[in-house]
């Protein structure tokens, strides 16, 4: 049994419960993707607090210097990344949402560098970031195309297409959810292979691999989840509005 | 030759499925491939429209990507949750 086992045994990338409590009979864990939420949330707040306390004290007309220009460049990349793909109508009203997951999304991607397990290796982390994408895609169909137009596009080349339109609609949350997931999961997988099975020879190098699965490949998750959840709003937004 | 229990067989079987699983992962490759070949083409007729060309291109990577995806996820719960084996 013993050698059967032997990947197993060694290699560590699964969540671990920290402690157990009791909620209205339900055993429920606190486990590492907690841990490396809050903290992934706290580094973001401070960021956020530091930057606003920068900015307060820079007087119109100054030239930014620093912090405040750096954050001046970053706001302005999301601004026109979310600019490009919205048009000028919309954008005002989600820039704010797609900065934030955006934000949110690459800490987290990124935080295996800080020897985090990264929260969005954990499905319960990007299945609700999916749902919330999937309300806002039908709450913004339902409000721009009411309800004539959501019928019309369920029965869209013909009514007999409705239960296959409805299961393509229901496929948009679970493959949103599932690409990130699985991307960074098969990161975290292959550098807890490396770590474990080639231990004795693993030295430097890992690093060029740390570079590639968590900051390459995390900077192009985060990019595609925020493309692909702009692009369905404005699919279900439509042309004309 | 010691005697194979059947937990034992079917974690064995568990590792075949989850390199025959990692199968999956030939389709995406050459989507990804074409997708780049394509894009590189785009770049060489219109230069000016690289960066449109490259998020298009990148978008549509990542959705081919998907079904390699679900290839990997297979072979790793098949390996490291062992849902058969229990």
């Amino acid at each position: 049994m013993g050698s059967y086992a032997l990947a197993a045994t060694n290699v560590d990338f699964m969540i671990h419960g920290l402690f157990q409590y009791e909620l209205f009979g339900q055993k429920l864990w606190i486990t590492t993707t907690h841990v490396s939420t809050l903290i992934v949330m706290l580094i973001l707040l401070i960021f956020g607090i530091v930057v606003k306390t920068k900015v307060s004290k820079v007087k119109p007309g100054d030239n930014p210097k620093g912090l405040v220009s750096a954050c001046e460049i970053i706001v302005e990349k999301l601004d026109d990344m979310v600019l490009n793909s919205m048009g000028e109508k919309q954008y005002r009203k989600f820039a704010n949402y797609i900065g934030t997951i955006f934000g949110f999304i690459l800490l987290s991607n990124i935080s295996g560098l800080l020897g985090l397990r990264p929260p969005t290796a954990d499905y319960g982390v990007t299945f609700p970031m999916a749902i919330i994408t999937f309300c806002l895609i039908h709450y913004n169909h339902f409000k721009y195309q009411k309800v004539k137009g959501v019928i019309a596009d369920l029965c869209d080349p013909w009514p007999i297409w409705a239960p296959i339109n409805i299961i393509s609609d229901f496929a948009v949350p679970v493959s949103l959810s599932l690409r990130l997931f699985a991307n960074v999961l098969s990161g975290t997988a292959i550098m807890a292979l490396i770590y474990a099975l080639l231990s004795k020879v693993a030295i430097i190098w890992p690093a060029a691999l740390h570079f590639y699965f968590d900051l390459f490949s995390g900077a192009i998750q985060t990019y595609v989840f925020c493309m692909l959840t702009m692009t369905y709003i404005t699919n279900a937004i439509g042309e004309e509005n | 030759m010691n005697q194979v229990t059947g937990v034992e067989l079917i974690k064995a079987c568990s590792a075949i499925g989850a390199g025959l699983a990692v199968i999956a992962g030939i389709g995406p490759g050459v989507g990804q491939g074409i997708a780049a070949g394509y894009a590189a083409s785009a770049v060489g007729r219109n230069p000016g429209a690289q960066g449109a060309i490259r998020s298009t291109m990148l978008l549509g990577q990542a959705v081919a990507e998907t079904t390699g995806l679900y290839g990997l996820l297979i072979a790793i719960l098949l390996l490291f949750v062992q849902p058969l084996a229990r």
